[in-house]
């Protein structure tokens, strides 16, 4: 096999193992928690539409280009070594001023779809039945709020399926942003402004978002869950956070009393006379899936560690752990690992 | 030039190059030794930044890692996109140009030679506090874009983002005033007989990135000086409380930093335009398009910049608008390409390392390029921003695309500036290295993007899907790192044991190989007198391969060439704005070290203005003569 021939050869399987190889991984894509490849609303759909079509623009155009590369390197590379000068072009006027004008006309197809998308992106649809969110980013969780219901709560927002829901997001000290990808766009949350986004989950479901923005020492902890319910579920959870009942018995009475006298000064919890507002809300803590702003399950062990060393999981988050003081000098709580229990057993009660 | 020849009307004759030694170098205003310097400090920041990549990669292999985690992983990832871009990839670039400029429009300086050295001891000093900080409590941790309140806050964020200001400001100073000289050497330096229509197309994308540096540069320095009052005055331009806005920075950032990518850009494709067409042994394919493109680009440039936060809340109308200027953005880029391609077409291509760069820069930039029209639009953009999409997309742009073709340059051009050659082995080994590791790192970002992952995270916790990618991401950085070792080798081995070179190694075009490697302290012993658009190779083809000499030189004298004089006034007063620099890094900039520093910035100037600055004449080669 002459030494060209090898190459052609060796270019071609190349080629094909790297297509391969690429065709492989997009069909893996779309499985991740907060991927881009799965929308889960009409208003993340079109903007997936948009950017497929784009994404298939532009590998398409990447095939050409990259072939007609190719085929210039291997078909011109001088075989006279340096003996032969080529024809000594300088240019072609009409074939420059004809490419550029394809060009500018070879854009207009790129704009499309974006500029529909960005429509719908600003515009949601009417719904009598719309839920009105407020979400305010703190360093580093986030504060949810319902005005149309009074409630409040924080790092899980409930909503319900198949309803438009209208989001208002600001922050209180730097900027945030909040971001649900398989729900849509992002938009920033900033102090001093207000900004809307809207979201439409079709099924009920979990759907995870995260704080887009750097936003301090734990900006990558700074998750949080859209829980969508069927409507009947929504309003029962309403209904439950407008009224929570606080039922502490045996070791969770203890651990309320723990609560009232070591973290009531910065955690509100309904149905007690805990209102503080430096932390998150946490009226029936019991009823959400995940703690810490979504880095880990709902479970007693996590909520163990978290109440034990938050610092470990959130480094520079202002709640203390039971030995180490906030980022901010709050000082240690100094709890025992009995009264952790007892708040454990209170909090995961509050449901 | 001619008040200058009266004033010294019997001038010394100095045989050789005066200024030898170290002292020689720091008072040398020789556009030669500045871009030299710039480079060996481009290099060693490079170094910086690229460890910090490692860093971040090691940090982000696994789930959950606890190598650097929270305010120092932010520290790292500040640092690495403030050194490599303010650091790094600026002062590479002006050190090429610095050095190549003169020699291609066939020069004997820079219009402001001391002005030039001045610059340098700027971005030095710059990088020097900026990183610094590491050492006096912690380096800047609020991304390399600042985004306040997160840097405006003495709350938020220490002595780190006030070495950055100082540091980036003293980096900005140096290089709007460095491209100030290139614009005025690029207009009134040219030697006779080049016409701006017959500039070397390299020269062309150094004024178009110049002119954007010098108008890009000022939203940017007021921005940072507004936000040296937040800081240090307690003012709030930009504190919500106070009657700030947060957005205002945010505007005055991108009006400069999104032209900072052509300003980057622009020089790097002038390296490819100067090696394909050699390397073809063509003339470069469409000139005057590939003018009105630079153009195109350099305005362009100017009016993109929201694209950078679509996801504030500027409304439909403003998005749109914004997200179409950045689609035409690739019309002129696509120009330059199909220019390219258009210049090999038909052409006897030579395959050595400056060629592969060369290549290799319009395979990966062509992946930069599509990739960013995706994310140009407003809508979808909504997903990407601040996702490892971009992350892909960027760096596909910024070392696929400027850095490979930087590479290609210094290939290509240090015979010129060593008088040797580099290995071409080692440096094909190099550069498919460097090309399979970059692919390895880079690739999968687009994918672990598309799964949703976001930027600036020092973590993430197990279970999202992006395992695998990240650890395919960090080997793959591994392997880039050992490509970039490998090219360090063969540049610094080279100056030792590489070949000797030609005057004319690539049976080049331009100007710059009509000259002796290394190129004399005078450049040209005769200026020359250029009859066509790539005036060596007009006369390679049309004439008997040799520059005829211009019929008017009035910076000979006999055979002495008039020189200018060495300068310590750049360095002093360079180093009293780094004084000054220091005390507001201090948040104290009127205490006594502000004032120390004011006081030497004020007898630099002094220096400056009085100063003999007549210059010298030095006696040129006898070979050379010849």
């Amino acid at each position: 096999m002459s030494g060209a021939r090898f190459r052609r050869l060796l270019l071609a399987l190349v080629a094909g193992a790297l297509g391969l190889a690429s065709g492989g991984a997009a069909l893996a894509l779309g499985t991740a928690p907060q991927t881009l490849m799965n929308p889960a609303g009409p208003q993340g759909l079109e903007l997936y539409k948009a950017m497929i079509f784009d994404i298939k623009g532009i590998i398409l155009l990447w095939v050409i280009l990259a072939f007609l590369l190719l085929y210039v390197v291997v078909r011109f590379s001088d075989r006279s070594h340096g003996k032969e000068l080529p024809p000594q072009v300088e240019g072609n006027r009409n074939l420059e001023i004809g490419w550029s004008l394809a060009l500018i006309a070879g854009l207009v197809i790129f704009l499309v779809h974006p500029v529909k998308a960005e429509f719908v992106f600003e515009n949601p649809p009417e719904d009598p039945n719309a839920v009105e969110v407020k979400v305010t980013g703190h360093q580093f969780w986030w504060e949810v709020e319902y005005p149309q219901y009074g409630i409040k709560t924080a790092n899980e927002i409930v909503i319900p399926a198949g309803t438009v829901v209208l989001v208002k997001t600001t922050a209180t000290d730097v900027i945030h942003s909040l971001g649900v990808p398989r729900l849509g766009g992002k938009n920033d949350s900033m102090p001093g402004r207000v900004t809307k986004i809207w979201w439409k989950a079709d099924q009920p479901g979990v759907y995870q978002g995260q704080c887009m923005q750097l936003c301090g020492q734990s900006h990558a902890r700074m998750y949080f869950r859209v829980v969508a319910k069927t409507r009947d579920e929504f309003d029962a959870w309403v209904k439950a956070m407008q009224n929570p009942v606080v039922k502490a018995e045996g070791a969770a009475a203890k651990g309320q009393d723990v609560f009232m006298q070591k973290c009531a000064a910065c955690h509100t919890i309904g149905g007690t006379s805990a209102a503080g507002t430096v932390g998150p809300n946490l009226t029936n803590l019991g009823l959400r899936t995940s703690i810490g702003g979504g880095i880990r399950e709902n479970t007693p062990e996590s909520l163990t560690q978290w109440i034990r060393d938050p610092q470990s999981l959130k480094p520079g988050a202002l709640m203390p752990g039971a030995e180490k003081p906030a980022a901010n000098g709050y000082p240690a709580t100094a709890v025992t690992q009995e009264e952790v229990d007892a708040l454990v057993a209170f909090l995961e009660g509050l449901k | 030039m001619a008040v200058i020849a009266e004033k010294v009307a019997t001038p010394a004759v100095r045989k050789t190059r005066a200024d030898s030694g170290i002292w020689g170098w720091i008072t040398s205003v020789d556009h030669k030794r500045v871009g030299v310097l710039y480079l060996a400090m481009g290099i060693l920041f490079l170094v910086v930044g690229g460890i910090e990549a490692l860093l971040i990669r090691l940090q982000l292999m696994k789930p959950e890692n606890n190598i650097i985690t929270g305010g120092i992983y932010n520290a790292v990832l500040t640092q690495h996109g403030t050194v490599m871009i303010f650091f790094a990839a600026t002062p590479i670039i002006w050190g090429i140009f610095n050095y190549m400029l003169p020699l291609m429009i066939g020069a004997r300086d820079v219009a402001f030679p001391r002005l030039n050295m001045f610059t340098v001891w700027l971005t030095l000093f710059g990088g020097i506090i900026l990183n610094a900080a590491w050492f006096a409590g912690g380096a800047a941790d609020a991304g390399w874009f600042a985004y306040t309140p997160l840097s405006s806050s003495t709350q938020f964020s220490g002595i780190g983002m006030d070495a950055y200001l100082v540091g980036v400001m003293l980096a900005q100073i140096g290089t709007t005033l460095t491209t100030i000289n290139f614009v005025v050497t690029i207009f009134k330096m040219r030697a006779p007989g080049m016409s701006v229509m017959k500039m070397p197309p390299m020269v062309w994308k150094l004024l178009g990135s110049a002119a954007l540096a010098i108008t890009a540069g000022i939203p940017f320095m007021v921005g940072m000086l507004l936000l040296m009052f937040d800081r240090w005055f307690g003012t709030s331009f930009y504190g919500p409380n106070g009657g700030g806005d947060v957005l205002l920075w945010q505007h005055l950032f991108w009006l400069f930093a999104h032209p900072e990518v052509y300003i980057l850009a622009l020089p790097a494709f002038a390296c490819v335009d100067e090696v394909l067409p050699v390397m073809s042994r063509k003339p470069y394919f469409g000139y005057t398009s590939m003018v009105a493109a630079v153009i195109a680009i350099s305005v362009i440039a100017w009016i993109v910049w929201p694209h950078h936060f679509y996801q504030v809340g500027l409304g439909a109308g403003v998005n749109i608008l914004f997200a179409t200027t950045t689609k035409m953005v690739s019309v002129p880029t696509a120009m330059f390409f199909f220019n390219w391609i258009a210049t090999m077409w038909g052409g006897r291509i030579r395959f050595n390392t400056a060629m592969l760069y060369s290549l290799g820069f319009l395979f990966l930039f062509l992946v930069g390029g599509l990739t960013g029209l995706v994310n140009a639009s407003s809508s979808t953009d909504r997903q990407f921003q601040n996702n490892y999409w971009i992350i892909g997309h960027f760096h596909y742009v910024a070392i696929g695309g400027i850095v490979f073709a930087l590479l290609a340059g210094l290939v290509y051009w240090y015979p010129k500036m060593s008088g040797r050659l580099m290995n071409e082995t080692l440096g094909k080994i190099g550069f498919w290295t460097q090309f399979i590791g970059f692919n390895i790192t880079f690739f999968p970002q687009f994918l672990v993007g598309l799964e949703g992952m976001p930027r600036r995270t020092y973590t993430y916790v197990a279970g999202q899907g992006w395992e695998l990618y990240n650890l395919i991401s960090t080997v793959g950085a591994f392997i880039l790192a050992l490509g970039i070792g490998i090219f360090a080798i063969n540049l610094v081995g080279s100056l030792f044991f590489g070949k000797k070179a030609p005057a004319d190694p690539w049976d080049g075009h331009s100007l710059e190989w009509t000259i002796p490697s290394p190129a004399p302290a005078y450049n040209f012993a005769r200026l020359a007198l250029v009859r066509g658009r790539e005036a060596l190779w007009y006369e390679k083809l049309h004439g008997n391969g040799k520059m005829q000499a211009a019929p008017e030189d009035e910076g000979r004298h006999g055979n002495a060439v008039h020189m200018p004089s060495p300068s310590v006034a750049p360095l002093v007063t360079a180093l009293g704005l780094a004084i000054l620099g220091v005390g507001g890094m201090l948040r104290a900039p009127l205490g006594p070290i502000g004032l120390l520093g004011l006081l030497v910035t004020i007898v630099g100037i002094l220096i400056w203005v009085t100063e003999d600055a007549s210059g010298y004449y030095l006696a040129v080669d006898k070979e050379d003569e010849a």
